[in-house]
C-alpha cells in the first residue's frame, strides 16, 4: 500500500520469533515500515520448514518468507551495551515495538516498557507470549500442539474412540500474532487521539479460546464438554450426522439438516431432488425436512434411523459424481456443499484467482517470483501491494544504520567485529 | 471510569451469524455505541442453535448469539418493510460504521448497500464479510464457516492420514476472519480521521482462512507437495503427540523440540532402558520409529493425570500441556489469572460466561458490562434516544409490525 496512507509512515520494530512474526507482517500489510531485528547470524525462525525446494537453509524457509513479507531486516544483539544503545535510538524513531521473549527478558535488559516509555512516551509495546506476561503458566514452554491443546482446540477435534486431534498446520502463534495486531491497533487508535502509548500484553492461549465457537458456552450452560466427532457434527458425545463424504474424485462437505436453519433444510431438499433425478434416494422424495431436527437425535431413536438412512443414500449418490459436478449444481440451487480442498484445490480455485488474491513476489536472489497468499480484505480502492519480500539476514543494515542513524562505515565494521550486528 | 478508546464511535450493526458481529463487538468492548439490528421473523441462526438454557430452544435462550454481541444495544426491525428500511437509513445517518455479514446482494435489496449508505453519510465506513467476497464467479455462495473452512483447505489437514478428513466443529475460519476485519476497520477509522474519507471493506472469509495455511500453500506452490493430515505428528519433531492419561478420556500433549528437551524428558520419565535403544538414541532414529516411540511414551503417561504430567515436564522445561476440554478452561489457573471468562447477567439466560479479548491494554483496559441483548431488548432506548422517534411513532411501528415482537421460527437444525 502506498506511502503515507493507512499505516504508511509508522514504524514497527519487530523483535519477535515464530511466536509473534505474523503481527508485524500484518502491520506491514497495511503499509507500516516494519524493521525485523534479528540476532547476528539470523533469527531461529529461519530454521522452520518447509523450505524452498527442500533446501534447509536460513535464507530459504518458506515459513520465514511468508511471516516476514513487507518487512525490512537488520541484525542487532540487544544484549550488548552497544546493541542496547542502538536499539534505544531506534525506539526514538518508532511507533511500535513487538516482542515475544519470555516475560521479563526485555526488562532484564533495561528495555522493558517502563524504560522504552521514557525514551518515547508514544511508543506502543506489544508482547506476544503463549500465556501472557504474568500468571502461573507465564513461563511454561509451548509448541503449536501444546498451545492449541491448552487453548481447548485439540479436544474439540477428532473422531470418537480416537485421541483428540490438532490441525496438521500450526495455528497457535498465528492466532497470537493476529490478536497482537488487533491489540496494537486498538492502542494505536488511542494514541492517535491522545498521544499516549501503552503496553499490550497478548496471550496466545486466550486467542485460541476465542476460536472455539461455543465450546465454552456449552460447558457453561449445559455442563457438556464438546468433543470431536469425526467427519460430521454432533453434541454431547452424540453423533448427529455425517457432513463429509467421498465423491468420485475426492471429498465434499455438505451441511444438511432441517428445522429452523433454512439453508440446511434447503440443502437436504435440493440434494435429495438431485439424487432422485438419477433414481437414487427415492425414499426421501417429499420428506418433510421442515419438521426435522437433527439435534433431537439425542432424544429420538427414529430420527437416528432416518439420519442413518439419509447418510447412506448420500454416500452412494456422491460416489457417482465429481467434486466439480456437485459444486456447480450446489451453487445454482443454494445447496451448502463445497469441494473439500487440498492445497492444489485451493490454488486452483477460480474464485480466489478472480479476486486477485494471489500475489507474485520477486525473489531476485532465487531468480524467480513466488506466488503468495495475498491480503483477504479489500480496503476501498487502495490496492494491496507487497512492498518487500522477506529480508535476507542483515539486508538493510546499511540503510538503517548508515543512511538513517548516520553511523560511519567504520563504526559499522567495529560493531560487526564485536558481534553486535 | 476513564474514557473508553472508541467512545463516540457509532456502529449500525446489520451483520449476523459469526463473523461480522465480532469486529463490532471488539469496538463495543472499548466504548463504541453499537446498535444491532435484528428481526423476529428472520432470526439470526445463532439464536436458533444450541446451547440453550436448560436445553429449551428459544430465541433469547441461547448463549451462542449472546456471546458474540457483548455491550451492544439490540433492536428489532423488519427490513422487508418500506418503513423498516426508512428507519434503517436513519440509523445509517447516525452511524460512523455500517456492518454487513449477509450473502452478497442482500443489503442492496433493502437499499442498504455501500453506495446507498454513502449517499446518506458520505464518510461512512462500511464492511462486508462473506464466504467468498463480494465479486467473482462464486460470490453468491452463501455458506457457513464449516464449508468455508473445508474450501480453504483445513478439513483436508485434520485427522489421520489413512482415514477420511474430519470436520472443524468451530467453523475455524470464522475465528480468523473477524480479527483481520477488526484491524482493517481501525485502520479505516484512522484513514477517515486523516483524510475525511470513508471506506468500503470487502472481506472473503475463505481467503482469511487460506492465509493461516500459508506455509502449506507455499510448500505446494514451490515444492509441489500436497500436505496431508498427519494425526498428531509433526514433520519436524518426535516425540510429538497427545498421549493417554489417568481418568476418563484424558490426554496430555507433549512435544520435544530440541536435544536438550529430549534429555530432560528422559530424565523426567526415569531414564528407562528403551531410551538408550539405538532406535531412540538419535533424533533421526526417533523420527523413523515414532510409532513405537509414541506407544512407549503412552505406557508411561497412562499412570498419571494429565495435570501431573504437564507439571512434571514443564518443571523440567519440556513443552507439555493438558488437552483441555471446556470444563478445564473454566478451571485453568492461567485463564483465571487473566480473567478470561467474565460473567454477566443475561435477562433470560441468567448469569453466564463471556470471553475477554486475548490482549490486555496497560492504560485503557476494555470494559465488558452488557450481556448480549435479547431480541429487541433496547428498542425503547434506541428508537427514542438515539433515533428520536416519539412514543406515537413507535406505537405505530409496533402496530404495523415494523418493530417486530414475535417469532414463529422453529429452533433446531
Amino acid at each position: 500500500m502506498a506511502e503515507q496512507i493507512l499505516l504508511g509512515g509508522y514504524r514497527v520494530l519487530d523483535l519477535t520469533d515464530e511466536k509473534g512474526l505474523l503481527c508485524g507482517k500484518l502491520l506491514g500489510d497495511f503499509g507500516a515500515d516494519v524493521i525485523k531485528i534479528e540476532p547476528p547470524g539470523g533469527d531461529p525462525a529461519r530454521n522452520i520448514g518447509p523450505f524452498y525446494k527442500d533446501i534447509p537453509h536460513p535464507e530459504k524457509s518458506l515459513f520465514w518468507f511468508f511471516t516476514n513479507l513487507n518487512k525490512r531486516g537488520i541484525t542487532l544483539d540487544i544484549e550488548t551495551p552497544d546493541g542496547k544503545q542502538t536499539f534505544k535510538r531506534l525506539v526514538e524513531t518508532a511507533d511500535f515495538v513487538i516482542e515475544s521473549f519470555e516475560p521479563g527478558y526485555m526488562a532484564s535488559l533495561g528495555l522493558g516498557y517502563e524504560e522504552l516509555e521514557k525514551i518515547n512516551p508514544r511508543i506502543i509495546m506489544t508482547s506476544i507470549t503463549p500465556f501472557g506476561q504474568t500468571g502461573p503458566y507465564a513461563y511454561y514452554k509451548t509448541t503449536d500442539i501444546v498451545g492449541v491443546a491448552m487453548g481447548g482446540m485439540v479436544r474439540i477435534f477428532g473422531d470418537a474412540g480416537m485421541p483428540p486431534n490438532r490441525i496438521s498446520a500450526p495455528q497457535f502463534y498465528f492466532q497470537g500474532g493476529i490478536h497482537g495486531a488487533v491489540g496494537s491497533l486498538v492502542a494505536h487508535y488511542h494514541r492517535e487521539l491522545t498521544g499516549e502509548g501503552q503496553h499490550v500484553d497478548v496471550s496466545c492461549q486466550q486467542a485460541v479460546v476465542l476460536s472455539l465457537m461455543i465450546a465454552a458456552e456449552f460447558w457453561d450452560l449445559l455442563k457438556v464438554n464438546y468433543k470431536g466427532l469425526g467427519p460430521g457434527i454432533g453434541l454431547s458425545g452424540i453423533y448427529f450426522s455425517r457432513w463429509i463424504f467421498r465423491c468420485k474424485d475426492g471429498y465434499v462437505f455438505i451441511m444438511w439438516g432441517g428445522g429452523a436453519t433454512t439453508a440446511f433444510r434447503v440443502t437436504s431438499e435440493q440434494i435429495t431432488a438431485m439424487a432422485n433425478r438419477d433414481g437414487m434416494m427415492l425414499d426421501f422424495k417429499d420428506f418433510p425436512f421442515v419438521e426435522f431436527d437433527l439435534s433431537k437425535i439425542i432424544f429420538d431413536d427414529e430420527i437416528k434411523k432416518t439420519v442413518d438412512r439419509f447418510v447412506q443414500g448420500l454416500s452412494e449418490f456422491f460416489l457417482t459424481k465429481t467434486k466439480q459436478e456437485l459444486f456447480e449444481e450446489a451453487l445454482e440451487k443454494s445447496i451448502v456443499l463445497v469441494p473439500l480442498n487440498d492445497a492444489r484445490g485451493v490454488l486452483e480455485s477460480p474464485q480466489l484467482a478472480a479476486r486477485g488474491f494471489w500475489e507474485k513476489v520477486e525473489h531476485p536472489e532465487l531468480g524467480e517470483a513466488i506466488t503468495y497468499p495475498g491480503f483477504p480484505v479489500k480496503m476501498g480502492d487502495i490496492p494491496y501491494r507487497v512492498q518487500q519480500r522477506a529480508p535476507l539476514i542483515g539486508e538493510h543494515n546499511e540503510d538503517i544504520y548508515v543512511k538513517e542513524l548516520g553511523f560511519s562505515k567504520e563504526k559499522l565494521v567495529l560493531l560487526k567485529t564485536r558481534g553486535v550486528i | 471510569m476513564a474514557k473508553q478508546i472508541f467512545e463516540g464511535i457509532k456502529v449500525a450493526d446489520f451483520a449476523w451469524v459469526g463473523v461480522g458481529v465480532q469486529p463490532s463487538r471488539e469496538l463495543a468492548e472499548h466504548g463504541a455505541t453499537v446498535v444491532r439490528v435484528e428481526c423476529h421473523k428472520y432470526p439470526d441462526s445463532l439464536r436458533t442453535i444450541p446451547p440453550f438454557k436448560d436445553w429449551l430452544p428459544g430465541i433469547d435462550r441461547g448463549a451462542f448469539g449472546a456471546a458474540y454481541n457483548t455491550n451492544k444495544y439490540g433492536i428489532s426491525l423488519d427490513l422487508n418493510t418500506p418503513k423498516g428500511q426508512e428507519v434503517a437509513k436513519r440509523l445509517v445517518a447516525w452511524a460512523d460504521i455500517v456492518t454487513d455479514g449477509m450473502t452478497p446482494g442482500t443489503m442492496a435489496k433493502w437499499g442498504l448497500e455501500y453506495e446507498s449508505c454513502k449517499k446518506i453519510k458520505p464518510d461512512i465506513i462500511y464492511y462486508s464479510t462473506c464466504q467468498m467476497g463480494q465479486k467473482g464467479p462464486l460470490y453468491k455462495f452463501g455458506g457457513f464457516g464449516m464449508v468455508g473452512t473445508a474450501y480453504a483447505g483445513y478439513c483436508y489437514l485434520l485427522g489421520w492420514p489413512d482415514k477420511d478428513p474430519l470436520s472443524l466443529f468451530n467453523n475455524y475460519s470464522d475465528f480468523v476472519a473477524p480479527w483481520y476485519l477488526t484491524c482493517a476497520v481501525i485502520v479505516a477509522l484512522l484513514h477517515r480521521r486523516k483524510t475525511g474519507e470513508g471506506m468500503y471493506l470487502d472481506q472473503s472469509q475463505v481467503e482469511t482462512g487460506v492465509t493461516f495455511l500459508a506455509p502449506v500453500m507455499l510448500d505446494y506452490i514451490v515444492n509441489g507437495r500436497i500436505a496431508n493430515r498427519m494425526g498428531n505428528r509433526d514433520p519436524y519433531m518426535a516425540p510429538h503427540g497427545v498421549y493417554p492419561c489417568l481418568g476418563d478420556d484424558r490426554w496430555v500433549a507433549i512435544a520435544v523440540s530440541s536435544e536438550d528437551e529430549w534429555d530432560d524428558f528422559c530424565c523426567v520419565i526415569g531414564d528407562p532402558e528403551w531410551t538408550k535403544d539405538p532406535r531412540f538414541a538419535t533424533f533421526l532414529g526417533r523420527k523413523e520409529n515414532d510409532g513405537e516411540l509414541d506407544r512407549l511414551i503412552g505406557e508411561w503417561t497412562k499412570d498419571f493425570t494429565a495435570e501431573q504430567i504437564m507439571t512434571m515436564l514443564q518443571d523440567a522445561g519440556v513443552p507439555a500441556g493438558v488437552v483441555e476440554a471446556a470444563e478445564d478452561l473454566f478451571n485453568d489457573p492461567q485463564l483465571k489469572h487473566r480473567e478470561h471468562f467474565r460473567f454477566l447477567e443475561h435477562k433470560v439466560i441468567g448469569r453466564h460466561a463471556y470471553n475477554a479479548p486475548a490482549y490486555r491494554l496497560s492504560k485503557t483496559p476494555n470494559h465488558i458490562w452488557k450481556a448480549g441483548p435479547c431480541l429487541g431488548e433496547d428498542n425503547e432506548y434506541v428508537y427514542k434516544e438515539i433515533l428520536g422517534y416519539t412514543d406515537d411513532e413507535i406505537a405505530d411501528m409496533l402496530i404495523e409490525g415494523v418493530i417486530t415482537t414475535e417469532t414463529d421460527a422453529p429452533a433446531g437444525f
